[in-house]
């Protein structure tokens, strides 16, 4: 009987960028999707090594459990700002931040705005599922007009807690900011046009060019109380319509970057 | 090298410059400004790491990331100001790497004033941030001392991994006096064996301040403790003036502790024994020394530019065996020397007796004299 298991047969293998260990992520989360695709593009750039995560508060708590690079853990939402003290202290290393929206879009706007517009040069991976994941399921900046969740049992209401917001859109009027898009996660098509982003911004930060940060449309299966299959198609049919996917943010300088 | 006429935030600044300062992270707010101002230009004119953050939040983050680097990193703020940084503050803590903080009183609560104040030591002695730690705290009297203090705050946050604060008051902050600044050195990055600086050919850094499991946030609680015993142990500064036939001991740290050697001295030159204990560290506390100086004096007066906060400190020690009596202006007011002068008449003209607050008489005073 031939064996299977030989390298020449090998097709898929864990990233050297990421660690042993198992992640806690929720079945059907796609967390470990974005994960995956940071591993292999600090694979493929041969940036592990050189490279600094920041941590968030929120689900990602424990992502430095998760690479195999150096991690420091922020405070809620000052992700940015240590990336900042880290980067300008070693500006010939690679610093990225993995934030959440209640991180980024809620208590850490300040930081966001402000590591965009001086134009840190950083990369960030922002994860907009539509809620606070790990603290379960209250209404994040990010929950859609309507949305139920465990602090807007009745449906978020725009009249009383205000509308959603757009983090890239409002990020790409910053002139300090280089590379600035929205992705998302839902299916294998989208997967693929996200590494691709996010390989761009982590050139975009190896060439000096500037402040990136990809922003990854998510699914949230425990707090949305839907399957995976479902919350796939719940983000296509509901978070796509109001968070569009594009590029919203393109620097001439990195728009001549070829990858 | 000689002795020059400098501001005291400037020369704290120059100061930081001069003994290798690799990063700073700060936000303008009076009356500390001048070191913010002064960094912006030298930092960068040496190619060392200068950014005016967003706001105090920011800047505390800022100096956690290049702390996590193994960066000499400092900041700067005053009292609503570091009210903002205690989150920060905190973090830095539980992830026991080294950081400055100068902390440049002013008069409050609130937005208060600008005016000179002590009220602060207690926020930032007894740890204005959540959990358990303690910030290791100078409090220099004159701009020489801040200069001498500043290098030393470095080297002890380096040793305890700590958070080292150098604290004083607005008027320290902006007198300008003669003073011998330190040569400038040649720096050094040091490399700790924790320092997130990237994992070439090496294991994996990780900095946190989370420990999901209390039995490891327990052991991190007690590591901190222990280390904390130490610097109690090893680390305590204060200076004496007159003390060796002094019945009465005056107490008072930093500016407060100042005016009141103006009062001993006019008091001395009356023939009254007194003298003046003035701590350097105020955390940790010279407590024991407190004491034996307690078990031989008459009386003890503390003047503070606060309402008694480290009145509880002097109390902790003498622990009831000497009356203490309480002097202190507040919200920004400085006493003059005449005031301590007063005070100091009065417990010599007659031996207080113990009581069960020494700030209570003192309050009765003041909201009398306010009507």
């Amino acid at each position: 009987m031939a064996t299977i298991t030989t390298p020449e047969n090998l097709v898929y293998a864990r990233p050297a960028s990421f660690t042993e260990a198992p992640t806690h992520y929720c079945p059907g989360c796609t967390h470990g999707v974005a994960h995956r695709l940071v591993a292999e593009v600090l694979d493929e750039m041969g940036l592990r090594e050189r490279t600094i995560g920041v941590a968030p508060v929120g689900c990602a708590v424990f992502a430095y459990n998760y690479f195999a690079t150096d991690f420091v853990e922020a405070p809620h939402g000052r992700a940015p700002a240590m990336a900042t003290g880290i980067k300008r202290v070693l500006p010939d290393r690679i610093v990225f931040t993995y934030q959440g929206d209640g991180d980024l879009a809620s208590i850490g706007t300040g930081e966001i705005v402000h590591a965009a517009t001086r134009g840190e040069n950083i990369t960030v991976i922002f994860i907009n599922n539509a809620n606070f994941g790990m603290t379960g399921g209250q209404m994040a900046p990010t929950t859609l007009p309507g949305q139920k969740t465990t602090s807007s049992p009745n449906g978020r209401d725009v009249e009383l807690q205000g509308y959603p917001i757009r983090m890239a859109e409002m990020l790409s009027t910053l002139e300090g900011a280089g590379y600035v898009v929205r992705r998302s996660l839902h299916d294998p098509t989208n997967i693929r046009k996200a590494k691709k982003a996010i390989r761009l911004a982590f050139e975009v930060q190896n060439r000096g060019l500037g402040f990136s940060m990809v922003e990854l449309l998510s699914t949230c299966p425990s707090n949305w109380n839907l399957t995976p299959v479902e919350s796939a198609v719940w983000l296509e049919e509901h978070m796509i319509p109001y968070y569009p996917l594009g590029d919203f943010k393109v620097a001439p300088s990195i728009a001549a970057v070829k990858i | 090298m000689s002795r020059e006429l400098w501001e005291g935030n400037q020369a704290i600044a120059e100061t930081a410059v001069r003994v290798g300062l690799e990063a700073y992270f700060g936000y303008p707010i009076t009356p500390q400004n001048e070191i913010l101002e002064w960094l912006s230009r030298r930092m960068p004119e040496l190619g060392r790491a200068f950014v005016q953050a967003e706001a105090e939040l920011a800047a505390i983050n800022m100096v956690y990331g290049a702390a996590c680097t193994g960066a000499r990193v400092m900041t700067s703020s005053s009292s609503p100001g570091i009210s903002l940084m205690q989150e920060g503050l905190s973090y830095i803590a539980g992830t026991e790497i080294p950081m400055v903080l100068v902390n440049v009183m002013r008069g409050g609560p609130g937005l208060g004033n600008i005016a000179p104040s002590q009220g602060d030591y207690n926020q930032i002695c007894k740890g204005g941030g959540h959990g358990d730690y303690h910030p290791i705290v100078l409090a220099p009297a004159s701009v020489q001392e801040a200069v001498d203090l500043l290098p030393l705050c470095f080297d002890l946050a380096e040793k305890y991994l700590n958070i080292a604060c150098l604290l004083l008051d607005g008027s320290i902050g902006q007198m300008m006096e003669p003073v011998e600044l330190p040569p400038m050195r040649e720096l050094k990055h040091k490399d700790y064996p924790w320092s997130t600086t990237g994992a070439m050919g090496r294991e994996r850094h990780v900095l946190t301040s989370i420990y999901l499991e209390p039995t490891d946030e327990e052991k991190t609680n007690l590591r901190l403790l222990k280390r904390w015993q130490e610097v109690q142990r090893n680390e305590l500064r204060y200076k004496e003036y007159f003390l060796e036939d002094a019945e009465i001991v005056v107490i008072g740290f930093g500016t407060a502790g100042r005016i009141a050697l103006s009062a001993v001295r006019a008091a001395r030159a009356q023939g009254i024994k007194v003298g003046l204990f003035r701590p350097v560290t105020v955390a940790p506390y010279p407590y024991g020394r407190v004491t034996e100086l307690a078990t031989r004096a008459r009386s003890i007066l503390v003047v503070e530019m606060n309402s008694g906060q480290m009145l509880e400190d002097v109390r902790l020690a003498v622990n009831g065996r000497t009356p203490i009596e309480f002097y202190g202006r507040l919200g920004g007011v400085v006493p003059f020397p005449d005031e301590i002068l007063g005070e100091i008449l009065r417990l010599a003209k007659e031996t207080p007796t113990l009581t069960d607050d020494p700030a209570k008489a003192w309050l009765q005073r003041m909201l009398a004299e306010a009507k």
